[in-house]
C-alpha cells in the first residue's frame, strides 16, 4: 500500500465516517498511542475539508488498561488526552493496525473512565486479521491478510510487511 | 524509542527501591524515567475517576515501624489508584509487640502472597536486610538517617514541573543534614540530575565528615539566599534542643530559618519547598509557607502520581525491559 493509497483510503473512511452519522454531530476521533495518532489527525484534516467543521481529536494510551500487565514490558509512550467530555458523544477510535483486538479492548476500557459515550466506532487503516475477541473495525482502509508472524509497519510513506522482530 | 533507550542503560530490572542508587548504574536515566511515567499518572489522577486496573490483584503492604501521615496515605493512595489491594500493619497493634521479630513478621506476611512491602524504620539498613529475606519488591519509605528516595524523585518532579532541566541551578538545603534521609536522598538525586548543591545548616547539625559528598557547605543562609532556585528546608527536630546540637530553637530560626525577611530576598522564580511536616515558626515563617513560590502543597501532590510510578515500575512493567511495545 503507497502513502497515495493510504491517502485515498482515508478519504474514503472520512466519507464513510459522515455517512454512518449522518454529519458530525457530536463526534470525537480519538488516536491509540502511537501509530493510530497520525492517522487520527489526517481523518481529522479530511473531515475538515469534506464538512467544513473542525471536530475534536484527542489520544489515549491504553498501557495501564492491557491485560498483560506483568507478562510483558508495558509501559505507556505518552500522556492521554482527550478534550472533551465523553459522555453524549459519538467516539471514533483510530488505530493503525488491528490484530488480535485486545488494544480495542483496552481502549473501551479506558474510554469509559472517561464518561459515558453514546457510541464507539472503531476506523483502521489495516484489518490483518487474527483476531483473539469478538471485535470488529466500522471503518477500514485495507483489508490485509497475514501470517500470525508477520509484523505489519504502517508510516508516512505507506505500508509495509516483515518478520516480526522478536 | 525514547523510553526503551532511557532502559537499556540498566542492567536488569529494578526489584527494589532501596536508594536512589537503585535507579540503575545511569542514576539520571532512571530519574528520568521515573519522571516521565509520572507524567502519565498525574493525567490519570486530574481524571473524575482517577483510577487504573494496572495493578489489579497485586497486593501492596505498608509496613510502618515509624510514624507518618503523609508517606503511608501517599502509597496508600497511589496503590488504590493502580486498583491494587493494601495491607497496613502499624506495629503498635501487632505482633511486634508480644516481641515477633522483624524476621518473623516478614515471613508471615509474605505467606499470606503480597507483591510489595513499603516499610519504614528508625534503623538505616532495615529496608535492605528486609529485601534479602523477602521475594517480593521491597520500597523504602525511609529508613533512620539514611535515604527516603521516593520524596527525592517528588521533589525532582517537583522542581521540573517549575523550572524545566535541572542542570546548573542553584539549591540550597537548609536545616538538620547530620539526622536527614531526604537530605541524603535528594543530595544524590538532585547531583545527578546536575544541579548545584549546597547545605546550609550549623556545624553540629553536619555530617562528621561530607568527603565524597558532591556538594558545597555554607554555615551562612543570608549570604547565598539572592542566587538560588531552590529553597529546601528541613523539618527542625525538637528533640535536638535536647541533645544541645543548638542552644535554643529561636536562635536557630535566627539563623538559619526561612523568615519573611529573608524569603523577600529570594528571586521571584525561586522555589520554597518543605518534605513536611512543618514546624511553622522555627524552620520556615507561617506566613512563608502560604507565598505562591511556595511548593510544598505541590509536593505532597506529586507524591501520589511519582509512588504510582514506582509501584508500577516495580510491579507492573513486565518481567523484562527493552522488549518491542506492539499491538
Amino acid at each position: 500500500m503507497s502513502a497515495e493509497d493510504m491517502q485515498r483510503a482515508t478519504w474514503r473512511m472520512a466519507h464513510e465516517i459522515i455517512e454512518r452519522n449522518h454529519g458530525l454531530d457530536d463526534v470525537v476521533i480519538i488516536g491509540l498511542q502511537t501509530g493510530g495518532v497520525p492517522l487520527a489527525e489526517r481523518l481529522t484534516a479530511a473531515l475538515a475539508q469534506i464538512e467544513g467543521i473542525e471536530v475534536p481529536v484527542g489520544c489515549v494510551d491504553v498501557a495501564f488498561y492491557r491485560d498483560d500487565i506483568g507478562l510483558r514490558p508495558v509501559l505507556p509512550e505518552t500522556v492521554t488526552d482527550i478534550p472533551v467530555e465523553l459522555t453524549g458523544r459519538t467516539v471514533v477510535l483510530v488505530d493503525d493496525v488491528l490484530f488480535t483486538g485486545r488494544t480495542i479492548r483496552a481502549a473501551l476500557d479506558a474510554l469509559g473512565d472517561h464518561g459515558r459515550a453514546r457510541q464507539v466506532q472503531l476506523a483502521v487503516m489495516i484489518d490483518r486479521g487474527h483476531r483473539e475477541l469478538p471485535i470488529r473495525p466500522d471503518f477500514v482502509g485495507k483489508n490485509l491478510p497475514t501470517r500470525r508472524d508477520e509484523a505489519v509497519d504502517v508510516h508516512d510513506e505507506g505500508v509495509d510487511l516483515g518478520e516480526m522482530v522478536k | 524509542m525514547s523510553r526503551q533507550t532511557a532502559a537499556s542503560h540498566r542492567h536488569g530490572e529494578m526489584r527494589n527501591l532501596l536508594a536512589i542508587s537503585d535507579l540503575g548504574p545511569d542514576i539520571a536515566a532512571g530519574i528520568e524515567e521515573v519522571m516521565t511515567l509520572t507524567d502519565s499518572f498525574v493525567e490519570v489522577s486530574e481524571r473524575a475517576i482517577p483510577k487504573v486496573p494496572a495493578l489489579r490483584g497485586r497486593t501492596v503492604v505498608s509496613l510502618f515501624f515509624e510514624d507518618s501521615t503523609r508517606t503511608r496515605l501517599s502509597f496508600e493512595t497511589a496503590a488504590k489508584r493502580l486498583s491494587a489491594d493494601t495491607m497496613n500493619f502499624s506495629v503498635g497493634t501487632s505482633s511486634v509487640k508480644k516481641g515477633e521479630s522483624l524476621r518473623d513478621t516478614i515471613e508471615t506476611i509474605e505467606a499470606m502472597g503480597v507483591d510489595a512491602i513499603v516499610v519504614r524504620h528508625a534503623s538505616a539498613g532495615v529496608p535492605r536486610q528486609i529485601a534479602q529475606w523477602a521475594s517480593s519488591a521491597v520500597i523504602n519509605a525511609g529508613d533512620g538517617w539514611h535515604e527516603h528516595p521516593t520524596q527525592a524523585l517528588l521533589d525532582c518532579y517537583t522542581i521540573r514541573e517549575h523550572l524545566g532541566d535541572m542542570r546548573g541551578r542553584r539549591i540550597a538545603i537548609v536545616g538538620d543534614i547530620k539526622h536527614s534521609r531526604v537530605a541524603r536522598s535528594n543530595i544524590a538525586a538532585f547531583t545527578a540530575l546536575g544541579a548545584d548543591v549546597t547545605v546550609v545548616a550549623p556545624p553540629t547539625l553536619l555530617p562528621p565528615s561530607l568527603e565524597g559528598w558532591p556538594v558545597k557547605v555554607s554555615h551562612d543562609l543570608d549570604a547565598i539566599l539572592p542566587e538560588l532556585d531552590v529553597c529546601y528546608l528541613l523539618r527542625m527536630q525538637r528533640e535536638r534542643m535536647n541533645e544541645a546540637l543548638i542552644p535554643s530553637l529561636r536562635e536557630y530560626t535566627a539563623l538559619f530559618g526561612l523568615t519573611d525577611e529573608r524569603a523577600d530576598r529570594l528571586g521571584d522564580h525561586t522555589l520554597i519547598m518543605h518534605p513536611g511536616p512543618m514546624n511553622r515558626g522555627v524552620e520556615i515563617a507561617a506566613e512563608v509557607a502560604e507565598r505562591p513560590n511556595a511548593v510544598i502543597i505541590d509536593q505532597v501532590r506529586n507524591g501520589v502520581a511519582v509512588r504510582m510510578a514506582v509501584l508500577f515500575l516495580l510491579l507492573g512493567s513486565g518481567t523484562a525491559w527493552g522488549g518491542e511495545l506492539d499491538g
